[in-house]
């Protein structure tokens, strides 16, 4: 079953002179996490906020947890948790207030929310800064907060938009290992980053959104595949480059381009590791002993490069700022 | 039932937020009662009013009304504020009553205004006013000063969510507040002013509402100008005319601007 379905989502902004969202369509199945990746500017808040009912679009469909987005969105608030890439939790306030308060706008019950905002803030390692206002947490732990605010009411589909950006590498291993753990509980997850070492390390499925629409879609794998297979990577000594090429080339049925400063040879080949073994075995026949030998897969860099045309974070803040703001940009 | 809870939570939060934040209850009452200070001793002297009891009578309902005005600046700025750092998205992404936000802050704010207005009655007090009128018309003096404080605060909820800054929004409102205070019966006879600012000043809300507090606080309405003119004449209706104008237009348009302010 799909817990999120989004079809032909159109959204403008300054009667139509922009165009956050162009027909973008995407779902998500149940239990799994989809990463919507794509630059700043692409769409990736514009489509988390009209799934999490905050926005209206100009024209689409959306459904999330069964219910109708735009029909239903009272029902639909029920059964989600939103976190945003702005810690949304008050900051005057403790982290376990924040909690409290939350709780008890879920209709939980003051005792309840007082159980659950201890549980949560346990289990997000706050439990020593609970009684702390949040203009004195870091970065992670405003983030974390900020998770656990979303995950009171134990939602059927969470989204985070963009959860780890502005991060210390830190920070940003620990909001993962949280992630992950939540995934493993088994919630339904949409996750907009623009990091694709992100995606790629907690997305069953990622969709590669630019100029408001998906591009691609797939898993990490089928998608660095669409881009093609490995290469070949060879480093030798000056004296050797020549040969090596004839060598490589013959074995890849490709031209081998060379990288002078590296002394670095590479290819593309379709055999892999066999490929590997054979280029290794010619090279010891004629006496070459390489330097360094490699076959490297397509990163997601390479994916969204072949793309879209352009690198990943080459553009301008753009989509970086929550709500309103972000129209009168652009 | 489930909105008014909702509501009373949102307001809890408003309170909880003064006592994290001591200097924000401490300063929003500190600088009304310089006022009192300022005028009293510094004006005090040189404004001849054959008042009995002198100037301060004829003074502290006209801060009063000045203070419960410039607390709309404090309702727009939290809003914005609430606005700019995502807050109000995720009070939005909750199952909760979409007017509960502002209608919690409304009241969170007359809260403050409650405590405001009781420590400069005090002070007020200890420089010499003396309301001659009963303590039940004062007290219904003070409820007339929260409503209208209530009114102001949808108009501060308007403004704050129709700004995109904190800090603009503090500055618009203090521009648009601080003449209009002024530009009134609160601290010096209108009929010094010229003829236009006269007949502003006697339009003006603010005269509106200090003439009708002087009125239940026992005082000739000394400051108001032309005798005759409606609003000096029934400072009370006017000023109830106002606040449910201003209501009736502010509540409609802050409560659409919410629910749309993501758009």
């Amino acid at each position: 079953m799909k817990s999120v379905i989004a079809e032909d989502l159109v959204k403008t902004y300054r009667n139509g002179a922009v165009r956050a969202l162009d027909h973008l369509s995407l779902d998500v199945e149940e239990g799994t996490v989809l990463s919507v990746l794509g630059p700043n500017g692409a769409g990736k808040t514009t489509s988390v906020r009209i799934l999490a009912t905050l926005l209206k679009p100009d024209s689409g469909r959306a459904m999330v947890g069964g219910i109708d987005v735009i029909k239903h969105p009272e029902k639909v608030r029920e059964v989600i948790g939103l976190s945003g890439q702005y810690a949304a939790v008050d900051e005057i306030l403790t982290g376990w207030d924040n909690l409290v308060m939350f709780g008890q706008l879920y209709h939980l019950g003051k005792k309840a929310s007082i159980a659950r905002a201890e549980e949560l803030l346990e289990r997000f390692s706050l439990t020593d800064s609970a009684k702390r206002p949040i203009k004195t947490y870091s970065g992670g732990m405003r983030r974390r907060l900020d998770l656990a605010a979303s995950l009171i009411v134990k939602p059927k589909v969470l989204f985070l938009d963009e959860p780890t950006t502005g991060l210390d590498p830190r920070g940003r291993q620990e909001m993962w290992s949280v992630i992950e753990e939540l995934v493993k509980g088994g919630v339904t997850l949409l996750l907009t980053t623009q990091y694709l070492e992100e995606a790629d390390q907690l997305a069953d499925e990622i969709a590669v959104i630019d100029h408001g629409k998906v591009i691609a879609r797939g898993t990490s794998d089928a998608l660095k595949k669409q881009v093609g297979g490995e290469r070949l990577e060879i480093v030798v000594e000056t004296q050797n480059i020549a040969k090596t090429m004839e060598v490589v080339a013959a074995i890849s049925g490709n031209k081998a381009t060379l990288d002078e400063g590296l002394r670095m040879i590479s290819a593309p080949v379709s055999t892999g590791a066999t490929a590997l073994i054979e280029t290794l075995r010619s090279l010891d026949t004629a006496g070459i002993h390489p330097l360094d030998v490699g076959l490297k897969r397509p990163s997601l860099d390479d994916v969204f490069l072949s793309l879209t045309g352009h690198a990943a974070e080459e553009k301008k803040e753009e989509d970086a700022t929550p709500g309103r703001r972000k129209k009168a940009k652009k | 039932m489930s909105a008014f809870k909702d509501t009373m939570i949102i307001t809890q939060r408003q309170l909880r937020l003064l006592t994290r934040v001591p200097e924000v209850l401490i300063f929003s009452t500190i600088q009304p009662v310089m006022f009192v200070l300022l005028f009293r001793y510094v004006f005090g002297g040189s404004i001849s009013t054959d008042q009995p009891g002198g100037y301060v009578q004829l003074l502290m309902p006209g801060i009063f009304v000045q203070t419960v005005a410039f607390t709309l600046a404090g309702t727009a700025s939290g809003l914005a504020e609430d606005m700019k750092k995502g807050l109000i998205d995720r009070f939005r992404s909750l199952p909760i009553s979409q007017s509960a936000l502002v209608l919690g802050r409304t009241l969170g704010d007359s809260l403050l205004n409650i405590v405001v207005l009781a420590v400069m009655g005090i002070a007020g007090y200890m420089v010499g006013w003396r309301p001659s009128s009963g303590i039940l018309n004062v007290a219904i003096g003070f409820i007339f000063l929260l409503l209208f404080g209530y009114a102001l605060s949808w108009v501060g909820i308007f403004v704050g969510l129709s700004a995109s800054d904190a800090r603009v929004v503090q500055n618009v409102s203090f521009i648009v507040t601080f003449p209009l205070t002024f530009l009134s019966n609160a601290f010096a006879p209108t009929t010094g002013m010229p003829r236009a600012l006269q007949y502003f000043a006697e339009w003006n809300p603010v005269s509106t509402m200090v003439a009708g507090c002087r009125e239940l606080f026992g005082l000739e309405n000394q400051f108001g100008a032309t005798a005759g003119s409606f609003p000096s004449e029934n400072p009370l209706l006017t000023s109830f005319l106002y606040m449910i104008i201003i209501m009736v237009i502010f509540i409609p348009l802050s409560v659409r601007k919410y629910k749309r302010s993501a758009d």
